[in-house]
């Protein structure tokens, strides 16, 4: 409960941390956070994704399945507009990624919380100060209370002070996770993110995502690990995604 | 329980911390900037003391000329009285004097050391010419001495003080060229140092956009950086080069214009403009080297 009091996502409404933004008028009219119009991506002369079209609602949780090499990094990618579609149309928060300037898109990943398998960070920085990075790159100042709170949620109050490379795999991970969601995104975007811990620490990990699912957040989580859908799948309600022959269709019902 | 938080740091200074403290073009910058500005101010001088001789040299080249009486011992005195009975009716001329014996002694003391007994040597005569406005008849002078004074050479100075007016304009102009190049090199290296920076770090870029960074703002903490380290630089150059300067022997006629270069009056102040104007350069340099940088690696 203090979590959830500390993020302020318990009541559906957004409240203003930063004075950056106040309300979020699609998500109260229930508008779809991202969107995927007929889109293909190809990569040196070949498809790597083609005529994908899916909406993702506020609110709903999503796994992203596929054999390695399939395609699940690149429509991450396309969905926090790190790459552009090739054709089609990738929609974030109502606005077409093509008509997104730099900034536009620098302010748009503001919010979307993006974890990585090999998850990175400022290796001359604190863990706390990597918390606090998405508030600090945005001319903000982050409560330490909120850090404080947010390092003890993950599990990692203790190493607040600890740099990085001091930090084992699944700390990695959960720190990821908790400068993902530092500034209170609309989106948990993560690619593998239990792809380098053991059994115990991606359930862990998994509890924090169905944690953030349950305060409203919509999570797409890239993953190839079967056993993961099936533990979140009873305890949320989650779809599954697979992508197969460079095209995206939805998979729950077999697992 | 963690320590009370100390007080939280500006936003400029944040942003400085995500760029990491050290790395291989740090000392680069530094050097650079050091090496460019003691260079600087050498240039500088050298521009500044040209300038100085070149407007003396031009202002006595317009004015003054010699006339140099070479001849027997009992004609000497018969010559140059003819000599100063000429220039006093001809037109033109505003003022004339014979260099006395003191005088011609300085002027060899640097050659033949003191106490040199001019009185008892055969050394030619010299009186100094200053031209009026409109000048005398050079042609018709030389004319008038051939036949008054036929030991008399009239010497208007056009000879050898053109070509080192010139040359010392010339020395001026490529102190200030130098200065100019020195700049650019200098703005160069810093561009080269810092898109250098920014593909080492390339990692941290991408965190960076990852979490929402705008573009400016992480060009504005490399930007800040390259500055502050090349205002330092720069500042260690100025006052090396200044104290090489202030080294240099002081002007004297006798040293001509190997002891005069340095500064002068509030000369010694433009040193001072130099690292500011160094940390603009690296300003500029590494703020279009960024953006540039950060097009390509994200």
């Amino acid at each position: 409960m203090l979590l959830c009091n500390r993020l302020r996502l318990c009541d559906g409404k957004r409240t203003d941390r930063g004075g950056h933004r106040a309300d979020i008028p699609e998500l109260r009219q229930g508008n779809n956070v991202i969107t995927f119009e007929n889109v293909a991506y190809t990569y040196g002369g070949g498809d790597l994704l083609s005529d994908v079209s899916l909406k993702l609602a506020p609110g709903s949780f999503h796994f992203l399945t596929g054999p390695s090499g399939a395609g699940k990094s690149t429509f991450l990618k396309l969905a926090y507009a790190e790459l552009t579609a090739t054709s089609g149309r990738v929609i974030l928060f109502d606005r077409d990624v093509k008509s997104l300037s730099r900034d536009d898109v620098a302010r748009t990943r503001r919010r979307i919380g993006i974890v990585h398998q090999d998850c990175k960070f400022l290796d001359h920085m604190t863990l706390a100060a990597n918390m606090a990075l998405p508030f600090t790159v945005s001319d903000r100042e982050s409560s330490p209370q909120d850090l404080d709170d947010l390092l003890a949620w993950v599990g990692l109050k203790h190493l607040a002070d600890a740099l990085p490379p001091q930090l084992s795999g699944g700390e990695r991970q959960r720190a990821a996770l908790a400068r993902a969601v530092i500034v209170d995104p609309d989106v948990i975007l993560a690619d593998e993110p239990t792809g380098n811990v053991d059994w115990e620490m991606s359930l862990r990990i998994l509890t924090l995502l169905v944690e953030l699912n349950k305060m409203g957040k919509t999570i797409l989580v890239a993953t190839h690990d079967l056993n993961l859908i099936r533990q979140a799948k009873a305890q949320i309600q989650a779809r599954v995604l697979r992508i197969a022959r460079h095209r995206v269709q939805l998979a729950g019902a077999d697992l | 329980m963690r320590p009370p938080a100390a007080k939280p740091a500006s936003p400029a200074t944040r942003a400085l911390e995500v760029v990491p403290p050290s790395g291989p073009t740090a000392w680069l910058t530094t050097f650079t900037a050091g090496a460019m500005t003691f260079l600087c101010v050498f240039a500088l001088a050298l521009s500044l003391a040209s300038g100085r001789l070149a407007n003396r040299w031009s202002e006595a080249l317009a004015r003054t000329s010699t006339i140099r009486l070479s001849a027997p011992v009992e004609q000497v005195q018969i010559q140059t009285d003819a000599i100063l009975a000429a220039l006093a009716t001809t037109p033109g001329i505003a003022s004339y004097r014979l260099i006395d014996d003191a005088e011609m002694r300085a002027l060899l003391e640097p050659w033949f050391g003191p106490g040199l007994p001019v009185e008892t040597l055969p050394i030619p005569r010299l009186i100094e010419v200053v031209e009026a406005d409109p000048p005398y008849d050079a042609e018709g002078l030389k004319q008038r001495l051939a036949a008054e004074a036929p030991g008399a050479i009239l010497d208007d100075h056009t000879r050898w003080r053109r070509p080192l007016a010139e040359a010392a304009s010339r020395i001026r102009l490529l102190g200030a060229l130098s200065i100019v190049l020195i700049g650019a090199a200098m703005a160069a290296m810093i561009t080269l140092a810092a898109r250098a920076a920014l593909a080492t770090n390339a990692e941290v870029i991408r965190v960076l956009r990852l979490v929402g960074a705008k573009d400016s703002y992480i060009a504005r903490a490399f930007v800040r950086r390259f500055t502050l380290r090349t205002l330092a630089g720069a500042a260690v150059g100025a006052a090396a080069g200044l104290l090489g300067v202030a080294a240099l022997p002081a002007a004297d006629a006798a040293g001509g214009f190997l002891t005069g270069l340095g500064f002068s009056g509030t000369g010694w102040l433009l040193p001072f403009a130099l690292p500011p104007v160094a940390a603009m350069v690296a300003f500029l340099a590494t703020r279009r080297a960024a953006f540039q940088k950060l097009r390509e690696l994200t």
